[in-house]
């Protein structure tokens, strides 16, 4: 669900860089204050990951593609303001060096993949996995939920800010200049294929993930790392 | 064998299954994509993660120019990485 080139227009781009610009800022700055540098390697570990992940890139029906992210899963390892920076790194390599995704939608990217659904679904396995011991199956189901519901964040955003191009850049016999989509048709060509596959896929590989592991080293994991 | 070492070869596993998004599709006749494709800016280097003129040679040199072009993107990120955590951990935090 990376969005290319030509398809936001030029104020939309500079919006979502706006909005990341100081979201940036404080990661980095989160970062010089929390990260170990026994955690380096697993942030590369996790930033190659969701790399690797993004590429299993799948054409839906309708003419959309998705694929699972795995910003969610670095988060409940790493806590989502480093994630937010894997998934940035990972989304900059892929804009330059594979034109997956525009170098002008770098930002929204950012938004959608490494912000809103890195820290919803940070903050639902948060809630649901509430004072439950390290190596309990709540935290297992806790990050297939946070997974499934991290990546239609992204999926709903990335159909919303498709979908209002053709209202605000059109000429005036109604052509659009951008991504010709309205919201009507956006959203549920996103979210649709999301909520009924790639959910589910992002659900099975944030889940099996925890509990390998849990089982590996429960010391892996954010909240043990204070 | 090392934690780590093991997540490396995980994902040195996925890269080389990730030819499956590309497989898969052809298998099943799917249609093409449209939010992932067009450039206007920035001639990427391997579009697509593909090398030049592979759609012509087939699934197999395809597939292998994406295998390769995971390892490149993974090994870069690797080095950014290292790079950015020991400026961000130069300073305390040293464990």
């Amino acid at each position: 669900m990376h969005i290319p080139d030509g398809y936001l227009g030029p104020q939309t781009c500079g919006f979502f860089y706006a909005v990341m610009f100081p979201i940036w800022i404080i990661a980095a700055k989160v970062a010089k204050r929390t990260l170990k540098a026994r955690h380096v390697p697993l942030l590369a570990i996790g930033a190659a990951f969701t790399f690797v992940i993004m590429m299993f890139n799948v054409p839906i029906p309708g003419g959309s593609t998705g694929h699972p992210v795995g910003g969610v899963l670095v988060a409940i390892l790493l806590g989502p303001w480093l994630a937010c920076i894997a998934v940035t790194i990972s989304l900059v390599v892929q804009a330059f060096l594979f034109g997956d995704g525009g170098l002008t939608a770098i930002g929204a990217n950012c938004f959608n993949l490494g912000f809103a659904s890195v820290f919803t679904g940070y903050y639902v396995y948060r809630l649901i996995s509430f004072n439950a011991p390290i190596n309990s199956n709540r935290r297992v189901i806790a990050a297939g939920i946070a997974g499934y519901i991290g990546i239609n964040v992204a999926a709903f955003l990335t159909g919303v800010e498709l979908g209002l191009q053709p209202l605000i850049y059109h000429t005036a016999s109604g052509q659009a200049l951008y991504a010709p989509y309205k919201l009507n048709v956006a959203v549920p060509m996103m979210l649709v294929s999301h909520l009924l596959v790639f959910g589910w896929i992002e659900a099975a590989v944030t889940l099996l993930a925890v509990k390998y592991l849990q089982k590996q080293d429960p010391a892996l994991f954010y909240e043990t790392h204070h | 064998m090392k934690l780590t070492t093991k997540l490396w070869l995980g994902i040195l596993l996925l890269a080389l299954l990730s030819p499956l998004g590309l497989i898969l599709p052809e298998y099943f006749k799917a249609g093409s994509d449209w939010t992932e494709g067009s450039r206007i800016l920035w001639q990427a280097p391997l579009p697509e993660y593909a090398f030049k003129g592979s759609q012509e040679k087939g699934l197999l040199y395809v597939s292998f120019g994406y295998i390769t072009s995971a390892i490149l993107g993974i090994v870069i990120i690797a080095i950014a990485i290292l790079l950015i955590g020991k400026k961000l951990t130069r300073k305390g935090n040293r464990r």
